[in-house]
């Protein structure tokens, strides 16, 4: 034991929020765990968040309600916060700092692990190069995801995202392998958490996720811990032990939304809507823990999921978001209001690594360009639809009428398809195919001569 | 061994107060607590200096030792430099990697030039001559592609007393002796500098070659010279990275550094696995063997990132100095105004607009000012362009730095959400993109390429600059009301957006297009355009003109004619002399 074990300090200076102050300390260290017992004995942890001559500010991580100035006993652990981690943790549901919820006990950790994890060096990364199939044909044709990705969800409150999520989570393949999930709820409700947790165990595979649930009535300071506990998890079973790792994270609005709070308690300067000018630095130290390290053979893929405030896509959670994943799968209002699952927006999602792992050899010679094509016609389809509005679809060309039958089909054909429905990325670029067989030849500038010879299937070869 | 010059204080994420700090200075570097962290003084105050440390501070605790050289932050100049990639302050990351595996431990301090590689050197000045400041005294070469030459460090002259016989050396051998009259300096391969401070030339001098980079939007209608900067804007998305990537590949700079500030792991990775096998489209090297990187990703500490804006602009200071054309490659600078917005704000200084400190605009200036084409202190002519991305927030390019870095630019490379979404890329918006740079580099166009590329330019733009008045009118109540010879305007803009602004950064043969082949598809879109309007005013519906052969002929011939079969393309120019006479109407 060191001597920092054996120092015990009865006292506060102040409590605000999530914060407390303490004064007389000595030889305390930036950013190390503080174990906190109240005159009631119970217990909580903290960080060092600044500390200076004599004193230390503290974020208390179970939340400070209880606690008084007078009798509380603090102790400084001298090392930052770390927790154990084991292979034992698949099929356990976890707090969101890492303390069995299932009322078993914790399991035997085999190392222990700082929950900031490790800067990786850029030049030990390997860069993503295996494709997943989803089943997905939006996101396997349109946005393809690659093991090691950080792809989130945009949503919206009341949009299909979890659905999305879960059924990504059950279909996701590479080359018939699957993943085990590591799965963070951060302040979201009970029948979010219960929605997944029922999913994982229709499809039988319960006992291949961990869990780590910190719900909206749990302390919000413990959100900010949460994805940081459930990333350590995933690191030790993607670069320890090997394994391919999914990790969902729900919802990274309220993640921020607990930095914002704690930043606006210690009186920093804001930079946009309140939020603090190291949100960006904060975020990417979560998303850039995704990845895959050369020479070892585990992966972590991201797929984090966030509700955009008021569907703005320009709001700083998701814009900063944005500049740090690799991509944005974007649920759209308009298409789930008509019915359409999964409502993915055609346009502004994205999958930045797709360019690099798709085409001859990788996935069939046809898809970057069927993508671009799609892309391209898809949005000439909105530009189309904007004019009808104004001078009403009588008066569009004919060309015109057959794009928009090309969007209605690419929408109701394409995009949409059933909760359960898996289909073969084959299949998907089949479908493709089919639906831009609607418009003549000569609009598909996109795609050389010699690809559409061999699978355009429109009737109007002049 | 550095000295302690004080005790921690006081400590708040990367910046930490230092007490009894009366003999430290500004910016000078210092050893914090027993993991020697490196950071550097930002701010003095009644015996307490405050510091900005490049490493994580978890653990560090009021009273740890404080420890300095009493040097300023600064880079190691000489071979070995290329094909390398550094962290914000120039520390070595693939030695690191060798030394420590996956993760980058704190505490590190290898050197940036490795100690024990030997270099072949060949002197060209010899003893009793007299050397200036940049005078060369030998060369060394560096990588397959890049001679490196050994100069008189800035600031010291006189006359040589030994010069080294040719032979291996490593950086730290003596390779010179100056006699300065002052005493005896003995000079080695490498040299130091300060990062915060420019390398000296003698003058400026007017940027006039374009700074080729192949992508067509670029080298035709916003051309960038050599020794000139341009910011490129774009909201998330919208393809900041490829741009920038591509210029790395493809510019004819001499040297590119690449400064990755703030940005995703995964894009260095992407370089650095990519570039060794990429081939120099002039000479047939590697790309890796004139590149350096340096990287200081989102999730590496954030006051490093700062520097690495500074480390990045040195070292490309000091291969201008050798006499060549380097490109700085910045990705993204509102990363490194965040890193200062952040540092600003645990220093508690006043915020201005949402929250960047007041000193912004004249450190971005500071930053633009150190590019430009230059005469050097040996004579040689060299340059430095600067190639900055800006990412900002929510696509609004009224934010500050945006804003700000306007003002030190002359070129501006917009890119436009609505291209990137119908995954029209480059996604470089032609009604909001500019270059001050025209008249500049037109000399250069007329003599080497054709007397007719600016008239040809203006042209197009003319073109696309109607097409976007109409396209109001288009919106509002549909194409057919419009009169033919304006209907032809929507479809010439309309095709050249297909076959000539439109590039394809993964397709081999359109990745790259020469500024000939360049102007000779202008050209022919341009005779495309002047024959279909005579056709139209003879008749021809405006609707027929995208099944013409030629029309699908010009859409695809980006891809039809490689580099190598320019000739074709001329002999294809003759057939619209033709083509519209088949036609019958």
């Amino acid at each position: 034991m060191s001597e920092y074990d054996l120092r015990e300090y009865q006292g506060l200076e102040e409590v605000v929020g999530p914060i407390f102050i303490i004064r007389g300390i000595h030889s305390v260290g930036y950013n190390q765990l503080v174990e906190i017992t109240d005159s009631e004995g119970r217990y909580r942890i903290g960080l060092t968040l600044e500390v200076g001559q004599g004193y230390a500010v503290v974020q208390v991580l179970g939340g400070t309600a209880g606690l008084s100035l007078g009798n509380c006993r603090v102790r400084f652990r001298g090392r930052p916060l770390t927790i154990g981690v084991s292979e034992e943790m698949l099929g356990r549901v976890f707090n969101g700092l890492g303390e069995p919820l299932d009322n078993l006990p914790a399991p035997l950790a085999e190392e222990m692990a700082d929950v900031n994890g490790l800067t990786i060096n850029p030049t030990a990364r390997d860069y993503p190069r295996n494709i997943i199939e989803t089943g997905l044909s939006a996101i396997d044709v349109m946005n393809t995801l690659v093991r090691g990705q950080k792809l989130p969800i945009f949503s919206g409150s009341g949009l299909p995202h979890n659905t999305i999520a879960a059924q990504i989570a059950r279909q996701a393949r590479v080359r018939g392998e699957s993943f085990c999930i590591v799965f963070a709820a951060m302040g979201v409700k009970y029948d979010t958490a219960r929605f997944f947790l029922r999913g994982f165990e229709e499809s039988g595979v319960l006992e291949r996720v961990a869990v780590f649930l910190s719900l909206a009535d749990s302390p919000s300071i413990e959100r900010l811990m949460t994805p940081r506990v459930a990333l350590t998890c995933a690191e030790f079973l993607a670069f320890r032990k090997n394994m391919h790792v999914l990790v969902i994270m729900t919802d990274m609005a309220n993640y921020c939304e607990a930095l914002r709070e704690l930043s606006t308690i210690r009186g920093e300067i804001p930079a946009r809507k309140g939020y603090p000018g190291y949100l960006y630095s904060d975020l990417a130290s979560l998303y850039e823990r995704a990845g895959m390290v050369k020479d070892l053979a585990g992966s972590i893929t991201q797929l984090p999921i966030l509700t955009m405030p008021n569907d703005d896509i320009t709001h700083p959670i998701p814009d900063l978001t944005g500049f740090i994943t690799e991509g944005q799968i974007v649920l759209e209002r308009e298409l789930s209001v008509r019915g359409i699952y999964p409502p993915i927006a055609g346009l502004p999602s994205l999958s930045r690594l797709m360019k690099d792992n798709i085409g001859k050899g990788l996935t069939r010679e046809d898809h970057p360009a069927l993508a671009a094509q799609l892309f391209s016609c898809y949005a000439h389809v909105k530009d189309i639809r904007a004019l009808a509005a104004i001078v009403g679809e009588e008066e569009l060309a004919p060309l015109d009428h057959l794009y928009l039958q090309f969007g209605e089909s690419f929408e109701r054909d394409f995009l949409c398809q059933g909760v359960d429905q898996r289909r073969s990325l084959e299949e998907s670029l089949d479908l493709g195919w089919e639906i831009l067989s609607l418009l003549p030849r000569e609009e598909l500038v996109r795609i050389s001569e010699e690809m559409l010879g061999k699978y355009y299937r429109g009737k109007d070869e002049r | 061994m550095a000295e302690v010059v004080g005790r921690v204080y006081r400590v708040s994420g990367p910046v930490v107060e230092v007490e009894e700090a009366w003999s430290l200075s500004m910016l000078e570097v210092v050893e914090v607590g027993n993991l020697h962290l490196v950071g550097e003084v930002v701010h003095l105050k009644t015996g307490h200096a405050f510091v900005q440390v490049y490493e994580d501070t978890t653990s560090l605790k009021p009273g740890d030792p404080v420890y300095s050289n009493h040097e300023p932050l600064s880079v190691e100049l000489g071979p070995g430099l290329l094909g390398s990639i550094f962290d914000g302050v120039q520390r070595p990351l693939q030695l690191i990697r060798e030394k420590q595996g996956m993760a980058i431990a704190r505490g590190i301090h290898l050197p940036p030039l490795e100690r024990t590689r030997r270099w072949e050197f060949a002197p060209v000045a010899s003893a009793g001559q007299q050397a200036g400041p940049g005078a060369i005294i030998g060369e060394v070469q560096e990588t397959g592609l890049v001679r490196h030459l050994i100069m008189v460090p800035p600031g010291l002259s006189g006359r040589l007393v030994w010069v080294a016989p040719p032979g291996d050396y490593t950086v730290e051998d003596k390779i010179a002796v100056l006699d300065t009259g002052q005493g005896q300096v003995p000079l080695r391969l490498f040299q130091r500098w300060p990062v915060r401070r420019s390398r000296p030339y003698q003058r400026k001098i007017e940027p006039n070659e374009p700074l080729l980079t192949g992508q067509r939007v670029i080298d035709t209608l916003f051309p960038l010279a050599k020794g000139g900067s341009v910011a490129v804007p774009g909201g998330f998305g919208t393809g900041k990275t490829v741009v920038q990537h591509q210029m790395a590949r493809w510019s004819d700079a001499d040297i590119v550094v690449f400064v990755g500030c703030g940005e995703r792991g995964n894009e260095m990775t992407d370089v650095l696995l990519s570039f060794p096998s990429l081939v120099d489209p002039r000479q047939g090297r590697p790309l890796m063997e004139r590149t350096i990187l340096v990287a200081n990703t989102s999730n590496m500490p954030v006051a490093a990132r700062e520097a690495s804006i500074y480390t990045g602009i040195t070292l490309a200071e000091y291969y201008r100095d050798m006499g060549y054309h380097v490109a700085l490659m910045a990705d993204s600078t509102s990363r490194w105004a965040e890193a200062l917005r952040e540092l600003s704000g645990r220093l508690e200084e006043m915020p201005l607009e949402e929250g960047f400190p007041a000193y912004l605009p004249s450190r971005l200036a500071e930053f633009y000012e150190r590019a430009g084409a230059v005469r050097n202190l040996n004579g040689r002519s060299g340059s430095i362009s600067i190639i900055a991305s800006v990412s900002p927030p929510g696509g609004d390019f009224s934010e500050p730095v945006t804003a700000h870095t306007k003002r030190f630019i002359r070129a501006f490379w917009a890119l436009d959400r609505e291209l990137a979404n119908a995954r029209h890329y480059p996604a470089i918006s032609w009604t909001e993109s500019y270059s001050e740079y025209l008249e500049d580099v037109q000399n250069w166009w007329h003599e080497k390429i054709s007397p007719e590329w600016l008239s040809l330019r203006y042209a197009i733009m003319e073109i696309l600059q109607k097409e976007q008045k109409l396209m109001q009118v288009v919106k509002l109540i549909g194409p057919d009301v419009l009169p033919p010879s304006q209907r032809l305007i929507l479809e010439t803009a309309e095709l050249f957006k297909n076959a000539f602004l439109q590039q394809n950064a993964f397709e081999p043969v359109d990745a790259f297009t020469s500024p000939k082949k360049q102007l000779l598809m202008l050209k022919a879109i341009m005779r495309f355009h002047e024959k279909a309007e005579m056709a139209v005013k003879n008749g021809l519906a405006v609707s027929r003109i995208r099944q013409l052969p030629i029309y699908q002929k010009l859409l695809r011939m980006k891809t039809n004619y490689p580099e190598d079969a320019l000739d074709r393309l001329e002999e294809f120019l003759k057939e619209f002399e033709t083509a519209f006479q088949q036609e019958e109407f």
